[in-house]
């Protein structure tokens, strides 16, 4: 049992960089905001795996009780973001990040 | 009460109340503090008993988790300079009488706290205290050349005020640099911490340069003509007379005896820097045709003399620069206080249009003339008695040095007597025809001025006795090596 | 008589707070009184002292100290007075003639509204004068050495209206610094060497140190020397002394002539310990004084203003002085300045009485024929005019002879040189003597009906002085004539014995040849200018029509010129310069260019934010990565 975790951990950290990098390159590629925003859940959740993956292999649970805080703030977050979303959508009739260009020098 | 807290905290007090007190009769009060102020200060005069020892100590924790606490008192060199202060304060607060300056309450207000955080700085044995005071005294003075100040008074006091806040802070970074050695604040800890010679020149320089700044040596200086320009009278005798002594006193208290490497190492630089400033600043002056901005090229003459003779580091030269400073503080204060009654009654410092003003004010002629004279170093007058004796230290520092310096009794015969002779000699002029007679308040502190300048000069063992034995224990550790 | 010595310097210091504080409120009468009785009072104890020195009841050098002044740390200074031989002349001098020339004040400035100004100046002048002559230490003859600088910038802006007076007085004034930095320096100098600045101390002491320290020597001598060539006009510093004629005539005949000028010389006998150990300094001096007195005498002899005349003839003696000096005979030095008081403040007086009936006129070419208007005045000027011309047995062939012998004995041609700068004070005195009061009036009518004989009060002065000009000579008589020389026997005590071995050295025979030779010149030259100004009735030039080698020295071989231009011009051009574009633009500029570059990289700063998200997000994640690889390579 020890054994098959200890060479399963490999998939794990291989599928959480997989969706971390998703992640990074979603927000970096891609111009519509709700897009971002769950490119960046992704990345939360790849650090999620991640972490509940150690955590087991470890065998020490403050990784999984570090996941659910961080469900917990990704939750809120992403409550205020879509609230601000909306807001912007509303004022400026668009999603593309690139139109929000109002806070420079 | 404590007579050094009382010291402190009576103008203080008193220029919180002047703040509520809307009625020009104010400036009754603000003398009235000035005056009490002066009585504590003759008070402790009496009481000090001369010697190398600091009294009326006070030591009380302030801010215990940093091991800050209120402490001063009174050696000799700080009651030099207190007295000084809490003589020229009277003085100048009578001298603005003739004036009305719009909202009496807070210009009277101001020079009350910034006497209060200029004797603070004079007395503070606690680095950190004394960092307060000393950012505490140029917050009035900003005031005071910004809200009175005459043309252009936004940039110049901007610049004046984050010049001598770039250099206190620095000076700041030298006092953590010491806590963080010594764990503590206090004057003595520091006199004793021993320092690696690249320490002691970071400490030096990081004094040196708030010092330096505030005096003003060259090339640090040409924040000066234009503020003392642009300030009001009051604001003019308050830098000069008082405020730039601060710089001074605080290379002989935090510089001298707790860098002695450092200032045997960098002091020659320095006193180059001084020397050059002296003859500079006393060849610049020679042409100006502002009657205010040439007093303040002499000033920094002046004070780089007392700035070579201090980093002499002997006792002749100290003492000289200590005797200096009170004749300075004099000479320099009754020179602005003249050019103020000049300019309220013509209406102009520009020289070219002054002249023949003699016929009109003999008195003020006379005053003039004594006050003149203690500022080219005539003997039996006070200038003489400061500059013989910082000569005497700059010159076994090193002779070529103090025969360049000397050349500045020179020059400054060239231009106070040009100045002196395009002011008032010549041919009355019509428009001065109605030149007002002067005041009692005006012949008051006139007289009381030239009273000192000739009395020290005369008999200045007065002052001259109370610095000495701290002087010299302060030197100790110089004659020592 | 020792314990009232304070009262000596006191008494015109009271006089001066007294009319200086009444000025105006006083009545002239009273002030008069009070500045001529202060005076006198002076004198009376300093006649007292003198008596006491003499008879020997009073020691030769007494040092009293009335309170401490300067000390700090290795300064000790105390305000103290010597009372020797030396100081006790000079003191009778100073307040002897000083008197008179009070009492001719008195009516010379009776009708000018300063009257009270003047008279609280001039007490002034008396006072530091003597602090000058009597402080026992240098920074007290320092302090009455500035004292009398300031008095004579006073005094010759007495008339402060006038710009070319106060220009004369700050010129004055200024030269008078410039040679006060080297007395200064000098001063430290000795103050370092010898730990001390009391002059017992020092010259008790200066055997031994000067001869180990000779280069430091020759610095002291010759920075003090500066100071001298400074309050007494030599060259290069001269050219102040001639421009404050524009002052009250006593004032010129009191400081320009009899007192503050001969301060130098004074200082230098009073130091002559030190001098003696520094032949080198004595020979500059020598130079000095010989080229000065040659040189000024060559001005003087075209000159028109009466009073430029005298100025030119002072500067020329007072190098005469020096020359005596540098030759190391300080009692002859010494003997010249009190007979020179004696008959220059008589001419000065006399020129004074001359211009006061001429209602103001100096130029000698409207004078003339003054004789018969001012007869005593004249006769007082010719006793002055032969004295100083050297002619025995007036005051003034006794000290300059005992020059001129001094001369010979180190050189020949030294004793030339000398006999022709006495020569030309001869030809210069006798032709401004001429032109003044023989021929007929040259003025205007107005001038003419005017002519009067001054009041007695300044007539009485001009008798006594004559006087003296005629009997001053004798306290100094040369053996050669049968007679002993009292002075050097007085001033023995104060004077360095090395110096004075060889003043006999000349055998007699020789001395008195030399006196008929010059003295027989002198005759031949008042024969040449006799001729040239009464016989044949030359008239010197009008204005601008010199031309050549006398347009030259009319101008003063424009040596005033040459001063601005080296010297003036550029300091101005240098302050000029150094104010508008050193201090504004450099200095300043480096300040504010620090500011400024503040501004200019926040300026430049700012344009990071440009505002696109996707921009921010992409540089944090660039920025992530680059942390990581840095963190991977550590």
């Amino acid at each position: 049992m020890q054994d098959l975790l200890t060479n399963s951990l490999n998939g794990y950290i291989f599928l959480a960089s997989i969706l971390f990098t998703i992640g990074i390159l979603g927000i970096l590629i891609r111009k519509n905001i709700i897009i971002i925003f769950m490119s960046i859940e992704l990345m939360l959740n790849a650090v999620n795996l991640l972490m509940t993956a150690f955590s087991v292999h470890h065998n020490n649970s403050d990784g999984q009780v570090f996941v659910l805080f961080i469900m917990a703030v990704a939750a809120a977050e992403v409550t205020i973001g879509l609230a601000i979303l909306v807001m912007i959508y509303r004022n400026t009739g668009s999603v593309n990040i690139d139109e929000l260009k109002k806070m420079k020098w | 009460m404590n007579l050094t807290s009382t010291l402190i905290f009576l103008p203080f007090v008193a220029g919180l109340i002047a703040f509520l007190f809307q009625n020009k009769a104010v400036k009754y009060l603000a003398l009235a503090a000035a005056v009490a102020e002066l009585g504590i200060g003759l008070t402790v005069y009496h009481l000090y008993v001369v010697g190398s020892d600091t009294q009326f100590v006070v030591n009380l924790p302030w801010i215990e988790s940093l091991e800050i606490n209120f402490y001063v008192g009174i050696d000799g060199i700080s009651l030099l300079l207190v007295l000084l202060t809490t003589l020229l304060t009277p003085l100048i607060i009578l001298s603005s009488f003739s004036t009305d300056y719009s909202k009496p309450n807070i210009f009277y207000g101001l020079i009350l706290i910034m006497q209060s955080a200029l004797i603070g700085v004079f007395v503070a044995r606690d680095a950190f205290l004394f960092y307060i005071f000393w950012e505490l005294a140029l917050i009035p003075i900003y005031f005071i050349c910004l809200l009175w100040g005459g043309e252009n008074k936004g940039k110049i006091t901007f610049k004046f005020f984050l010049y001598t806040l770039v250099g206190s802070l620095v000076m700041l970074m030298g006092i953590i640099f010491l806590y963080l050695k010594t764990g503590s604040f206090a004057y003595e800890d520091f006199l004793k911490v021993s320092l690696t010679g690249e320490e002691q020149t970071f400490v030096f320089w990081t004094f040196f340069l708030a010092f330096a700044i505030k005096m003003p040596i060259f090339p640090l200086h040409t924040w000066q003509p234009a503020t003392y320009t642009a300030a009001p009278a009051t604001g003019t005798m308050l830098l000069s007379g008082i405020m730039l002594k601060m710089g001074i006193y605080g290379v002989i208290r935090w510089i001298l005896p707790i860098v002695p490497a450092a200032v045997i190492d960098w002091g020659p630089i320095v006193i180059v820097l001084s020397v050059i400033g002296i003859v500079y600043a006393s060849v610049i002056a020679i042409m100006q045709k502002n009657f205010k901005t040439l007093i303040a090229y002499s000033s920094i003459a002046h004070v780089g003399l007392i700035a070579a003779g201090i980093f002499s580091h002997t006792v002749e030269g100290i003492q000289g620069g200590m005797i200096q400073m009170v004749s300075h503080g004099f000479c320099v204060v009754g020179l602005f206080f003249i050019i103020d009654i000049i300019n309220t009654r013509t209406k102009t410092v520009e020289l070219e249009k002054l002249g023949g003003i003699r016929n009109q004010a003999p008195f003020l002629t006379v005053m003039f003339v004594i006050i003149m004279l203690g500022s080219v170093a005539l003997p039996l007058t006070s200038g003489f008695v400061g500059e013989y004796m910082l000569f005497v230290g700059l010159f076994i520092y090193n002779p070529w040095l103090a025969a360049v310096a000397a050349v500045s009794i020179i020059l400054g015969a060239i231009y106070m007597l040009n100045t002196f002779q395009k002011v008032m000699l010549g041919e009355p002029k019509v428009e001065f025809n109605d030149f007002k007679k002067l005041v009692f308040s005006e012949k008051a502190v006139l007289v009381i001025i030239s009273f000192f300048i000739l009395y020290i000069g005369i008999y200045p063992k007065t002052f001259l006795e109370l610095s000495e034995p701290s002087v010299k224990a302060l030197l100790q550790i110089y004659t020592a090596k | 008589m020792l314990d009232l010595a304070y009262l000596i310097p006191l008494l015109p210091l009271i006089g001066f707070a007294i009319i200086g504080l009444g000025n105006k409120k006083l009545p002239k009468f009273l002030v008069g009184l009070i500045g001529c009785g202060s005076i006198l009072g002076s004198f009376l104890i300093v006649l007292s002292l003198l008596i006491g020195i003499t008879s020997g009841s009073i020691p030769n050098a007494t040092t009293i100290s009335y309170f401490d002044w300067i000390n700090a740390g290795s300064i000790n200074l105390s305000m103290s007075f010597l009372i020797d031989p030396l100081s006790v002349m000079m003191m009778t001098i100073i307040t002897g003639v000083g008197f008179l020339i009070h009492l001719y004040s008195a009516g010379y400035m009776s009708h000018d509204e300063g009257f009270a100004r003047y008279f609280a100046y001039l007490n002034l002048f008396v006072f530091s004068m003597l602090m000058l002559v009597m402080g026992s230490n240098y920074v007290v003859m320092f302090a009455g050495w500035e004292g009398v600088g300031l008095c004579s910038y006073l005094l010759i802006g007495f008339w402060f209206k006038n710009t070319n007076y106060n220009n004369a007085a700050k010129k004055a004034f200024i030269m008078n610094r410039i040679g006060d930095l080297g007395f200064l320096l000098g001063m430290i100098l000795i103050f370092v060497t010898f730990g001390s600045l009391n002059f017992s101390d020092v010259f008790s002491q200066a055997p031994q140190i000067m001869k180990a320290n000779y280069e430091v020597g020759i610095a002291i001598t010759l920075l003090l020397f500066i100071g001298a060539t400074g309050k007494s006009a030599q060259i290069p510093l001269y050219t102040w002394l001639p421009d404050p004629m524009a002052g009250p005539t006593p004032v010129s005949a009191l400081i320009h002539a009899a007192t503050m000028v001969t301060a130098g010389i004074y200082m230098i006998v009073r130091s002559n310990v030190l001098y003696t150990m520094a032949p080198f300094t004595l020979d500059i001096i020598m130079v000095v004084g010989i080229v000065t007195a040659l040189f000024a005498a060559t001005i003087g002899l075209f000159q028109n203003d009466i009073k430029k005349v005298l100025a030119y003839s002072t500067v020329s003696q007072l190098g005469y002085m020096f020359f005596a000096l540098g030759l190391g005979a300080y009692t002859t030095g010494m003997f010249h300045v009190t007979t020179h008081a004696f008959f220059k403040a008589l001419l000065f007086l006399g020129a004074g009485s001359v211009i006061h009936a001429m209602s103001g006129e100096q130029d000698i070419r409207n004078m003339g024929g003054l004789r018969k208007k001012l007869p005593i005045t004249f006769w007082t000027f010719v006793i002055g005019t032969v004295a100083i011309a050297g002619i025995p047995p007036f005051a003034g062939f006794f000290s300059k002879d005992e020059i001129l012998a001094h001369a010979y004995e180190r050189s020949p041609l030294l004793w030339g040189l000398g006999v022709l700068g006495a020569l030309m004070t001869t030809f210069y005195m006798f032709r401004l003597l001429f032109l003044t009061f023989s021929g007929s009036f040259r003025g205007t009518e107005d001038q003419k009906s005017h002519l009067h004989e001054s009041p007695i009060s300044m007539t009485l002065p001009l008798m006594v002085l004559a006087v003296l000009s005629i009997i001053g000579g004798f306290i100094g008589v040369p053996e050669v004539l049968g007679g002993t020389n009292w002075l050097a026997n007085y001033l023995a005590p104060v004077i360095a014995t090395v110096g004075e071995k060889e003043v006999h050295a000349l055998s007699h025979s020789t001395e008195l040849t030399l006196m008929k030779i010059s003295t027989s010149l002198v005759f031949l030259t008042i024969i040449i200018a006799y001729i040239i100004y009464v016989s044949k009735k030359i008239m010197p030039l009008p204005e601008g029509k010199e031309s050549g080698i006398q347009k030259l020295i009319y101008n003063k071989y424009y040596i005033d010129e040459l001063y601005d231009s080296i010297i003036v011009k550029p300091l101005r051009l240098l302050s000029d310069f150094s104010g508008k574009i050193l201090d504004n633009t450099i200095v300043d500029g480096i300040v504010n260019g620090v500011g400024k570059s503040v501004e200019v990289g926040s300026k430049v700063l700012r344009y990071s934010q440009s505002g696109s998200i996707s921009n921010y997000l992409f540089i944090m994640v660039i920025g992530i990565i680059i942390m990581l690889v840095i963190n991977l390579i550590k």
